[in-house]
């Protein structure tokens, strides 16, 4: 390959533009807090006072209030008690203490100054000098009325309810809430278990009205499909049609509700969350890359759910990509090293191949990777096709973009293949001239990964003619079946790498759980596989791969794998 | 069934319409107008206003459900309509909602009105009827009835069963 390519000059420093801030004081700390903060669509609007006590490391409980949702006040959990400095209105100057500190009104009832009065952090704005009293008696009081209030028809199914652990009702009602109830009266029922679409199933009496569910719908996900109806005591979240709630985002209502009103059908009563390990991954459904954490369980991947990242998908994921991960558990998934048929192991399969693709001659070699390899893997193959003179090719994968998150690009690394070289500006032109190849007899070594490629342009009857068909995959297909040498990969889930989305950001995922059976990362017997056919040295941890591409790669070039965070970097595609 | 709105129905409400500066200001005005020409608010009535209104039909929904004067299934022809705020609650109106009822072969605990199989009672507990001096009062259709005892309830049953 090239020389390592000159790393990339630094970026010239940027100032950055000076934050006006405002100082305040939260329960007794001064704090300079900007004087706006993003909204829900990024545009700055004044600091409130949640925002402010954020600031001050202080967290005001709050059910309604989501930072990527239209704020709607309505749940009042948040409210605090606050002061302001107060004005002479003669010489409208600060009123000042005998220590020379300005005196503070703090806000009461106007027709009974005697009582506190709180207002909404969520969404009051905070003015020059205000103190904010996130855990004074006052505040604790109006919290433990707020909570108060919403238990009182709420059926406490703690013991059998899906958000148990991750309840915010729990958590506050804990911390504030009383271990009586003073509610003699009977509770009002509300619909259980009501079907509100494909993948909903909607709990109404554990429903706080928050409605974080009817804004996400309408505001978000562009379907407005949910409401409150009823009212009084009886007001109810509900879909127009039951069952209808069907648009291909609604599981994010599930992570957004507060407590456990929302469930997934495809998680509800599966699994007590805190069970869950959870790993730092990326969806591979299509090129948008939408961050994700794995819940996993003794081997088993229970769950993906979006992990925020404002420069890929903020804290949202589609449907489909969500549930797309039942394949990795696969009672028929491809746990042996077979050659030509017969079981055999890691060590004898690549010393075949080994030697097979030394002897290679230049140009009887091709190769087909998919573009649901890593960018590491695909690197290496590069260098092994490059090392064959091999044409090399991915397959494209096309589907239909929507509004929000999907993109038309179903594949997860196209760009990492286009960047290691591996395909080029169209995904697929090749493959066509790499089946008459292998027709002619020019061709007599196809090395296939992560692809059928008899749906994709080279039929069974042209891969019949192959002296080597060197396949690696993970689930069983028609081209695993011909494999002369057939290795199992390891699904994204299973191991380390990086994806390049169709923005070009470079995001690392990490491993959840173990491949099955004798199945190994891909990376991994590649690098030795690389190593036996060009002599060359390589790495065998992924932090070292991954420099030495970067290394090579021009697109990667100054990126270092402990320096990239949880969020990705941008790259040139 | 399919739902159809007479043209001049229509046509007055598309009138109605103008006289609004947002067009779903007038989402009220299509629902009197709809319930009284069909006795009631139904789901086809909801999709109808919304899609005229260039709505979604949850948004005409939650209005729907949000008044008590909009009904969502027919009426018994009789509707009895019982007070029970304070002064009528006070003079024994539970009880007599509770006769009512369990006459009909009623509920008597149901939270919304109630119409009995053959179509021909509804009844109902309602807020204040502003005749508290009165009171027990109840409304059965347009006519109101005072200080109403037991036996005015039967006979009001009598009369509705008669009807
Ligand atoms: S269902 Fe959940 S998200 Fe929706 S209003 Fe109720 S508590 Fe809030
Ligand atoms: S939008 Fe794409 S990357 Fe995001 S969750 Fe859906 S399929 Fe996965
Ligand atoms: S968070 Fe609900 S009112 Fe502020
Ligand atoms: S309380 Fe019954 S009419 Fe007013």
């Amino acid at each position: 390959m090239s020389a390592p390519a000159q790393p990339a000059p630094a970026p010239a420093p940027q100032a950055p533009p000076p934050v006006e801030t405002m100082t305040v004081k939260v329960n007794g700390k001064t704090v300079q807090v900007p004087k706006t903060h993003p909204d829900w669509q990024g545009k700055p609007q004044p600091a409130t006072m949640l925002q402010a006590a954020r600031c001050a490391g202080v967290d005001i409980p709050h059910y309604c209030y989501h930072d990527k949702l239209p704020v709607a006040g309505n749940c009042r959990m948040c409210l605090v008690e606050f002061g302001t400095p107060m004005m002479d209105p003669a010489t409208r100057k600060p009123v000042l203490n005998e220590d020379g500190s300005p005196k503070i009104a703090k806000s009461v009832l106007p027709y009974e100054p005697g009582t506190p009065r709180g207002a909404i952090a969520c969404a009051t704005p905070i003015s020059p000098g205000m103190e904010i009293y996130a855990d004074s008696k006052a505040t604790l009081q109006m919290r433990e009325a707020v909570l108060e209030s919403l238990l009182i028809n709420h059926p406490l199914d703690c013991p059998i309810c899906d958000q148990a652990g991750e309840c915010k009702l729990q958590e506050y009602s804990v911390q504030h809430g009383q271990a009586g109830s003073r509610f003699v009266e009977a509770k009002v029922h509300k619909p259980k278990a009501v079907d509100l679409g494909p993948r909903i199933v909607l709990d109404d009496e554990r429903c706080v009205l928050c409605t974080r569910c009817i804004r996400f719908s309408k505001d978000i996900a562009g379907d407005d499909a949910l409401g409150i109806v009823n009212r009084g005591s009886y007001n109810t979240i509900s879909a127009f049609e039951t069952g209808k709630f069907d648009n291909n985002y609604t599981l994010n209502t599930v992570d957004l509700c507060p407590v456990g009103a929302l469930t997934s059908k495809d998680f509800r009563f599966k699994m007590r969350v805190w069970f869950l390990k959870e790993s730092k991954s990326v969806c591979t459904s299509c090129g948008t890359g939408c961050n994700i954490t794995i819940g996993s369980r003794e081997g088993v991947v229970h769950c993906y759910e979006p992990r925020e990242n404002d420069a890929v998908n903020g804290p949202w994921m589609c449907d489909s990509g969500r549930l797309n991960y039942k394949w990795i558990g696969r009672a028929d998934r491809l746990r042996e090293v077979l050659v030509r048929g017969t079981r055999s192991t890691w060590s004898a399969a690549l010393q075949d191949l080994t030697v097979r693709l030394s002897k290679a001659p230049a140009g009887s070699v091709a190769v087909v990777a998919s573009s649901r390899q890593t960018t590491e893997e695909l690197y290496l193959l590069k260098k092994l096709a490059a090392r064959t003179g091999a044409t090399t090719d991915s397959v494209a994968r096309e589907g239909e973009a929507d509004r929000l998150l999907v993109a038309a690009d179903r594949n997860p690394n196209s760009n990492g293949a286009r960047l290691t070289g591996i395909s080029f500006t169209e995904a697929g032109i090749r493959i066509p001239e790499i089946a008459a190849a292998i027709e002619a007899g020019t061709v007599k070594t196809l090395v296939v990964f992560g692809e059928d490629v008899t749906k994709h342009g080279i039929p069974a009857a042209t891969l019949a003619k192959l002296e080597t068909l060197f396949v690696s995959d993970i689930l069983p297909n028609a081209t695993t079946a011909l494999a002369t040498h057939l290795l199992p990969g390891a699904a994204h889930a299973e191991k380390r790498g990086t994806f390049v989305n169709v923005k070009g950001r470079l995001q690392k995922f990490m491993k959840a759980v173990e491949a099955p059976g004798d199945a190994r990362p891909e990376w991994e017997f590649l690098h030795e596989l690389v190593h036996g056919v060009t002599g060359q040295n390589g790495y065998s941890t992924i932090e070292g791969l991954f420099n030495q591409m970067a290394r090579e790669v021009p697109a990667f070039a100054g990126l270092e794998w402990a320096k990239i965070g949880d969020t990705g970097v941008d790259v040139k595609i | 069934m399919s739902f159809t709105v007479p043209s001049h129905l229509e046509s007055e409400l598309d009138e109605i319409t103008t006289h609004y500066p947002v067009k779903r200001s007038a989402s009220l005005m299509f629902l009197h107008a709809l319930q009284e020409h069909f006795g009631y608010v139904s789901k086809d009535a909801v999709e109808w206003t919304a899609r005229k209104l260039g709505l979604q039909p949850i948004n005409v929904y939650e209005l729907v459900t949000f008044y008590p004067m909009f009904r969502q299934e027919p009426l018994g022809k009789t509707h009895v309509k019982v007070c029970r705020t304070l002064s009528c609650a006070l003079q024994g109106s539970g009880e007599l909602r509770e006769r009512f009822c369990s006459k009909l072969g009623l509920d008597p605990h149901a939270h919304a009105p109630q119409t009995t199989p053959d179509g021909k009672f509804t009844v109902e507990f309602v807020e204040c009827l502003a005749s508290c001096g009165t009171a027990p009062v109840v409304l059965v259709n347009e006519e109101l009835h005072h200080k109403v005892s037991s036996a005015d309830a039967d006979a009001i049953l009598q009369k509705g069963k008669a009807a």
